[in-house]
């Protein structure tokens, strides 16, 4: 599906996906299924920009991260029909050839420092190892390099902080290490999942105001797991909201978060507190039900069960519209938009 | 409903780890620095501050699982540690941040909420499974949950679980350490709703820990902010929030996010 309102000025796209659909084989005989977890998923990231990918528990937002520098656990099998990465074909590289790209032009950073971190190599040696596995450089350039990427993601010392173990550093630090160890190669294109929902606010806002500089200072692309609607709104471009696989609205952030047209969207800013208009100790809305299970095939929206404005036509499979940039999956759009929602 | 009125309070506590030992000439550093707070029946103190700025201590201390180097922690004005260890239980509870790791992986729900009874002695084989039900209805959980495992619930149901863990003993007062940051935001909300529909029913008093201000100045009567172990800026929810003094609640305030 193309969207209509092409940009003639805009560049190539850094990371280009269509189509990406990720089935889970559970169960072994008879008792075997498939669970379709992540359903005709298509987004893009261009140079400079960053696309958040938001959802709750169980969507398919680390998975389809995962899936596309081909990291996805056994069981897990992807189908795509389109996976370009700076014009090339990702899809059909082989082994080495993804080896190449992960940590070199792609780097990954994960939600926790301490189980993605080695503990039993220094700082110093696990930065340079990247670089030397990528490129043919002297052990002195790439600790001047590793020396001059702590000091620029604002570790102090860095000198003597490249000869400690990461227990040594506190859970800020550690992510900070991380964010230099994925810069270590000059990468065109970061994929950051949750990479600060362990820390303190004070630290996540220092550290999303410098990969914002990182960003700017590097052209790099970023795709960014998060669930937390705050921060996506400070740092994202574009945004796809999923829900149990599927995308349920993607646009321009700013637009969807302040105008959200699918009612999953609506509900789930509408759950956050927001001290001023949110009357105190009041009880809050909340979404009824659970996520359904994925072991059956899910008809129409995946949100039906869930929804208060919803009707029979729901049931029936329905693709993304809408207006532009801003595309949903309902039929109803904006509908909940001035329905008050009981808590 | 008119429950008796309960108050738990830190007076003036001092508290640092460790005793510095005979021959060391440091004094170990102080987590605590003549802190006072209090939780009061049927109100949400909020306690905000980065990691390290000693909030866990404090729920350890008002759990009296630790001893205070200085000044006292009371339990409706007399000291908290004159009470038995069991006593204590019955009067203070503590919710925890990861409903992973805070069940037993190996027993059915009904087996964890019954086993603080078990422990105390109270009821017998059918009263306590009776107690379990309503428990699990007072929170939201269907019966049929009661002969499951942990793993089989979601993140949202174990912190249900958890919470009806902490009230089977009918406490008076609980320690919520940061009991929502490991979930989604919508079971976040429907958890805080929880708690506060349970506070209005059992005129429970809550200490809230937490780093989101948001959601401390939404459940909290007071707030009490901390860095590295002194008391900062205290005051109503609402004058923290709207009105802060300190250059850090500031600055923490700022740090919160916020969607539009």
């Amino acid at each position: 599906m193309e969207t209509v309102h092409v940009n003639p000025s805009r560049a190539e796209k850094l990371l280009d996906v269509q189509g990406l659909n990720i089935d889970i084989h559970v169960g072994r005989g008879p008792d075997a299924r498939i669970k379709k977890v992540v359903r005709d998923v298509d987004f893009s990231v261009e140079a400079g920009k960053t696309l958040c990918i938001v959802g709750e528990s169980g969507c398919g937002k680390s998975l389809t991260a995962l899936s596309i520098l081909g990291l996805l656990p056994p069981v897990a099998e992807r189908r795509v029909s389109k996976l370009r990465f700076a014009g090339e074909d990702m899809a059909t590289l082989n082994h080495a050839g993804l080896t190449k790209l992960r940590g070199g032009r792609i780097a990954m950073i994960f939600q926790d420092p301490m189980t993605s971190l080695n503990p039993v190599f220094t700082v110093g040696t696990q930065l340079t190892d990247v670089l030397r596995r990528h490129k043919r450089v002297s052990k002195r350039d790439a600790w001047d390099r590793a020396t001059f990427l702590l000091e620029r993601v604002g570790i102090t010392n860095a000198q003597d902080r490249l000869k400690q173990y990461p227990f040594e550093l506190s859970g800020g630090l550690r992510q900070r290490v991380m964010i230099a160890m994925a810069l270590m190669c000059g990468p065109e294109l970061l994929i950051a999942d949750e990479p600060t929902t362990a820390l303190d606010v004070t630290v996540q806002a220092e550290l999303l105001d410098l990969l914002k500089d990182i960003q700017r200072e590097f052209k790099l692309g970023m795709v960014f797991i998060s669930h937390d609607l705050g921060l996506v709104s400070r740092i994202a471009d574009d945004v796809i909201v999923m829900y149990a696989g599927d995308i349920v609205e993607s646009g321009p952030a700013q637009t969807v978060l302040r105008n959200p047209q699918h009612p999953y969207t609506e509900l789930l800013l509408r759950c956050v507190p927001r001290p001023g208009s949110t009357p105190a100790k009041s009880a809050l809305p909340s979404i009824a039900g659970a996520v359904p299970s994925l072991d059956v095939a899910i008809q129409g929206c995946a949100f039906y069960d869930r929804c208060p404005a919803r009707e029979d036509a729901c049931r029936k499979d329905l693709a993304l519209t809408g207006a532009g940039l801003h595309r949903y999956r309902c039929i109803k759009p904006g509908a909940l938009r001035d329905i008050e929602v009981a808590a | 409903m008119k429950a008796p009125q309960h108050t738990l309070a830190l007076d003036k506590v001092t508290f640092s780890y460790g005793k510095g030992g005979v021959f060391s000439r440091k004094t170990p550093p102080r987590v605590l620095h003549e802190v006072s707070l209090k939780v009061e029946s049927g109100k949400t103190t909020g306690l905000v501050g980065e990691s390290g700025s000693g909030k866990s201590t404090i729920a350890k201390l008002m759990l009296g699982l630790v001893e205070p180097t200085g000044g006292q922690v009371l339990l409706d004005g007399k000291p908290l540690n004159a009470l038995s260890r069991l006593d204590r239980a019955k009067t203070l509870q503590m919710v925890f941040q990861d409903p992973y790791s805070s069940l037993n992986p190996r027993v059915t729900i009904e087996d964890i909420l019954i086993s603080p009874l078990r422990t105390h002695g109270i009821g017998d084989r059918a009263s306590r499974a009776k107690s379990a039900r309503d428990m699990m209805d007072a929170v939201g959980l269907v019966p049929a949950f009661a002969t499951r495992y942990p793993r089989e619930l979601s993140g949202g149901q174990r912190q249900r679980v958890a919470i009806a863990r902490a009230l089977m003993l009918q406490p008076k007062v609980m320690i919520c350490d940061e009991p929502t940051s490991a979930l989604d935001v919508s079971v976040q909300s429907q958890i805080l709703n929880l708690l506060l529909s349970l506070q209005r029913d059992f005129g429970l008093g809550y200490l809230f820990i937490s780093h989101n201000l948001a959601v401390v100045q939404h459940i909290s009567d007071d707030v009490v902010v901390l860095k590295s172990g002194d008391i900062v800026e205290r005051g109503t929810a609402q004058d923290v929030y709207f009105a802060p003094t300190h250059p850090y609640t500031r600055q923490l305030i700022g740090a919160t996010l916020a969607p539009p």
